[in-house]
């Protein structure tokens, strides 16, 4: 399998100025490479960075030194450099990201939210719509809540209507920030086995999972961010 | 298309001395929606109307790439070519309607007349034209006839919007468009700008002080202070890792964005 992510020498740190401008180092050398089908889960105590390195692939954060390398369109990008347009780009063909709470926009549609992913890659709408229909089913979104906005749905329901449409399009490289984290077990089965499809459809994951037993169950590798920054 | 839209290239502005935006820099490429954000008095309406030719910069210019192709110094274009972009390639709206609108004539006749400077003569189709956006920005058919006058806050924002939109505009430029509006109000204007710069694919350079209206409509972000740019960056960037001591300051000013 191919290589699809490389990331060198990466740096971040954060600089509170309102905050008698308090440095809070969170990577100093972090060096990470991924394969397509591969599954890493990423390991660290609470604060580690976990998260901050999904972000910082993501182009959420910035990086502070470093690349981010990602074969896009079968050319190497350095995300960390990258131009805003190249990066949105990157997000709407390779990469993909289900954070770890859902950003609900207010009065939109459950439906509508699911199937944005697809309609941006120029996707017929009624099209889309039915493969949202079908992630929202297959998560146990009841469908009488589809033409609701999420704003007021559980924890649970918000994370689900995230995953759903975090798995609409196929993603070379699948960001993941929890994504079990506050599911039932049934539910969470049915996530699990999203990821391994996934997965072997040739997408690379990158995943925080809390729970050990969820980690063993989908990925391939490890990574423990307490040894490698 | 496969380069900017429109260039600005060290633009500065001073009033009796004073700067009110000065060397500020950036690329609007197609289908990207800026937006302009920063504290009363940063300069951001300033900037804008150097952008737009409604005045003059004291240095620096804007560039804008013409339907031909053409990449050109708007200060350098022709009467026709300037006339072009102000009735029909751009859009502007403006945060108080009654500067966009023609106060005096229907609302009909305010969409009409956009598409007349286009050279529609066709009065019932004129007509249709206009029925059909009223309809888009959420105004009843049957209020087509009444001028704006009668029209709430709201409803001309919503009109004004048709207007610049009935000639397709390549290029919108918008300053504070949901500012001075009721919240419920703001809202559904939002919902609606959203959804027009989503399905028309229009560029935008947005003026706001809002940062909820800047993560919801735009894609890139341009922070200034004392009419510089001090930061600028993909939108949900800007917001969640603000660089700038200022940027941070404007972040954590506002409960949840
Ligand atoms: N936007 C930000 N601004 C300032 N500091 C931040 C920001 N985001 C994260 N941090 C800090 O960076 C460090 C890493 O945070 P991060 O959220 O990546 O941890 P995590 O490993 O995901 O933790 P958890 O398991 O609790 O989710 C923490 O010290 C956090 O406080
Ligand atoms: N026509 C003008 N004459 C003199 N000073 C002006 C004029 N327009 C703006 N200014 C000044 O320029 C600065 C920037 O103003 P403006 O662009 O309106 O800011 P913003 O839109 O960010 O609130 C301010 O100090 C303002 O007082
Ligand atoms: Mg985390
Ligand atoms: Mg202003």
């Amino acid at each position: 399998m191919r290589t699809i992510l490389k990331i060198r020498n990466l740096a971040k740190q954060f600089r509170l100025h309102l905050q008698g401008g308090v440095r809070i180092p969170v990577f100093d050398d972090l060096h990470l490479e991924l394969a397509e089908g591969e599954a890493l889960a990423v390991t660290g105590p609470s604060g580690k960075g976990k998260s901050s390195l999904l972000k910082i692939i993501y182009g959420t954060y910035k990086a502070g030194q470093g690349e981010i390398l990602v074969r896009h369109d079968d050319s190497w990008v350095d995300l960390a450099r990258a131009e805003p347009r190249q990066v949105l780009e990157a997000r709407r063909r390779t990469i993909g990201y289900v954070t770890q709470f859902l950003r609900v926009i207010p009065r939109v549609p459950t439906l509508d939210i699911v199937s944005e992913p697809l309609l941006e890659r120029g996707i017929a709408p009624e099209l889309a719509r039915e493969r949202a229909a079908l992630l929202l089913e297959r998560l146990n979104i009841p469908e009488r809540l589809w033409s609701l906005s999420p704003m007021t749905f559980s924890g649970g329901e918000q994370q689900r209507v995230n995953i759903a449409r975090g798995f609409a399009a196929h993603y070379p490289i699948l960001l993941l920030d929890e994504p079990t984290a506050s599911l039932d077990q049934e539910n969470k089965a049915r996530v699990l086995k999203m990821i391994d499809e996934a997965r072997d459809q040739g997408s690379a994951i990158i995943g925080i999972f809390h729970d050990a037993s969820d980690r063993r169950a989908v990925c391939t590798r490890e990574f423990d961010l307490s040894r490698a920054a | 298309m496969t380069k900017p839209l429109l260039i600005a290239e060290n633009i500065s502005k001073y009033y009796d001395g004073r700067v009110a935006c000065e060397k500020v820099n950036f690329e609007l490429w197609p289908g990207e929606v800026l937006a302009i954000v920063g504290e009363s008095g940063s300069g951001k309406t300033t900037l804008l109307k150097c952008l737009s030719m409604q005045i003059a910069p004291n240095a620096g210019r804007a560039l804008y790439s013409l339907r031909d192709g053409r990449t050109e110094s708007l200060s350098d274009l022709s009467e026709a070519e300037r006339r072009f972009l102000m009735r029909t390639d751009w859009g502007f709206v403006h945060q108080d309607p009654r500067e966009g609108l023609r106060m005096g004539v229907s609302a009909g006749a305010n969409v009409g007349e956009r598409l007349m400077a286009v050279g529609e003569r066709h009065y019932g189709r004129i007509r249709s034209t206009a029925l059909d956006w009223l309809n888009r920005v959420e105004i009843a058919g049957d209020r087509i006839d009444e001028s704006p006058r009668n029209y709430s806050g709201g409803m001309r924002q919503r009109l004004q919007i048709a207007r610049n939109l009935v000639t397709a505009p390549r290029l919108v430029f918008m300053d504070e468009p949901t500012g001075g509006l009721d919240v419920s109000v703001q809202a559904r204007l939002l919902d609606l700008l959203r959804g027009l710069v989503r399905t028309l694919g229009l560029s935008v350079v947005i003026v706001t002080h809002d940062l909820a209206v800047a993560r919801l409509l735009s894609t890139r972000i341009l922070v200034m202070q004392q009419g510089k740019v001090i930061e600028t960056g993909l939108t949900d960037q800007v917001l969640e890792d603000p660089q700038a001591p200022y940027t941070q300051l404007l972040v954590s000013s506002v409960l949840q964005v």
